[in-house]
């Protein structure tokens, strides 16, 4: 990520520090993470410190301090999907791309994480990548799921 | 700045208003132990062990005395049974992350606390957030604050400031309760500034 771009979405918000969170989820949003120069950057404008940034960073679940995929997937864990066998569909994810919740392929291509719930238990179970929903699963073709995606 | 007149422990105490409980014991020559408070720092009622038990229009509640500020005609209590069983389980609670620190083991003595009640989680700091705010508020450089949150929150050196500011200050490390600081600033020089290290050596 450019330093140029960091300082429009800063210039955006005419560097109020109380938009420092709507600038930081621009930031993630732009770049899928937040590097440590753009922080830095976000830090000297706003002037505010780089440990209170670094505070909030880690605190919300949202940001990311480390690198992540083009595209993020989403395996939702909750009650409905768990009874209908969210479990295997992560197996099969996690066999397909090598990697674990929380984690990033060597190839930049998925970062995977398990959420608690998407809000749409009838459709269970529920796999999501990059925002879109793909509903009713079954073990053998979330592969095809993933394989939409490059 | 009017005074107002309230009870410690049995003792009428005068102190001005906007005063806390804990200041205004203080003033009176009667100790609450806490861990968090600092002279130089705004109140942070990190570490709860201040707790006492207040008695307002015939109610008592416990209140955590470094952030209750004093009032007209309250009655204090800094040691009652109630008051000695809670300090008692939040030393035991923090002697589970950090048993072997001095100041937690004096304090366990004196309130009966055991240190092995709850299984051990050893990650010495116990979240006073003395060396964050010292930093922040007295210092004004930030080398130091919270990263992450609930059981997995911790202290964390920023290695760009702390490689500035810190080998020349220092000011934080008599404050730690547990010494746990020291070793964090050791990690970080280690890791971000070893060169620096040789030098000083």
């Amino acid at each position: 990520m450019n330093i140029e771009t960091v300082d429009e979405i800063i210039d955006k918000y005419r560097c109020e520090a109380s938009y420092l969170i709507q600038i930081m989820l621009d930031i993630q949003s732009e770049n899928h993470w937040l590097p440590n120069e753009a922080l830095i950057r976000v830090s000297e404008k706003l002037e505010v410190p780089v440990a209170r940034i670094q505070h909030i960073a880690t605190f919300y679940k949202a940001f990311s301090l480390v690198p992540k995929g083009r595209h993020r997937v989403h395996i939702c864990m909750g009650t409905a999907c768990h009874v209908r066998g969210a479990r295997r569909i992560l197996d099969i994810v996690q066999d397909l791309t090598g990697i674990k919740p929380g984690e990033t392929d060597l190839e930049m291509k998925y970062s995977l994480e398990t959420v608690n719930c998407l809000g749409c238990c009838a459709l269970g179970p529920v796999m999501e990548v990059d925002g879109k929903v793909h509903g009713k699963v079954i073990p053998g073709k979330a592969g095809d799921v993933l394989n939409k995606y490059e | 700045m009017s005074a107002i007149t309230l009870e410690i422990d049995g003792n009428k105490v005068q102190v001005t208003d906007g005063m806390t409980v804990l200041e205004a014991a203080d003033n009176a020559g009667i100790f609450i132990p806490t861990l968090c408070h600092h002279d130089k720092l705004e109140p942070f009622g990190g570490c709860r062990l201040c707790i006492v038990e207040v008695e307002e229009r015939g109610w008592t509640k416990m209140v955590v005395s470094c952030v209750y500020l004093a009032a007209e005609g309250l009655v204090v209590r800094t040691r009652s049974d109630k008051v000695d069983r809670i300090r008692k389980t939040i030393l035991e609670l923090l002697l589970a992350h950090a048993p072997d620190a001095e100041v937690l083991k004096e304090l366990a003595q004196e309130y009966g606390a055991d240190k092995d009640r709850f299984e051990k989680d050893p990650s010495f700091c116990i979240h006073c957030g003395l060396c964050v705010r010292y930093c922040a508020e007295v210092k004004q450089k930030f080398a130091v604050g919270f990263v992450d949150r609930g059981i997995r929150k911790e202290i964390s050196f920023i290695p760009e400031i702390a490689a500035r500011e810190c080998n020349a200050c220092k000011e934080c490390f008599p404050l730690c309760p547990t010494s746990y600081l020291q070793a964090a600033f050791v990690l970080t020089e280690s890791l971000a500034f070893p060169a620096q290290q040789k030098k000083s050596e």
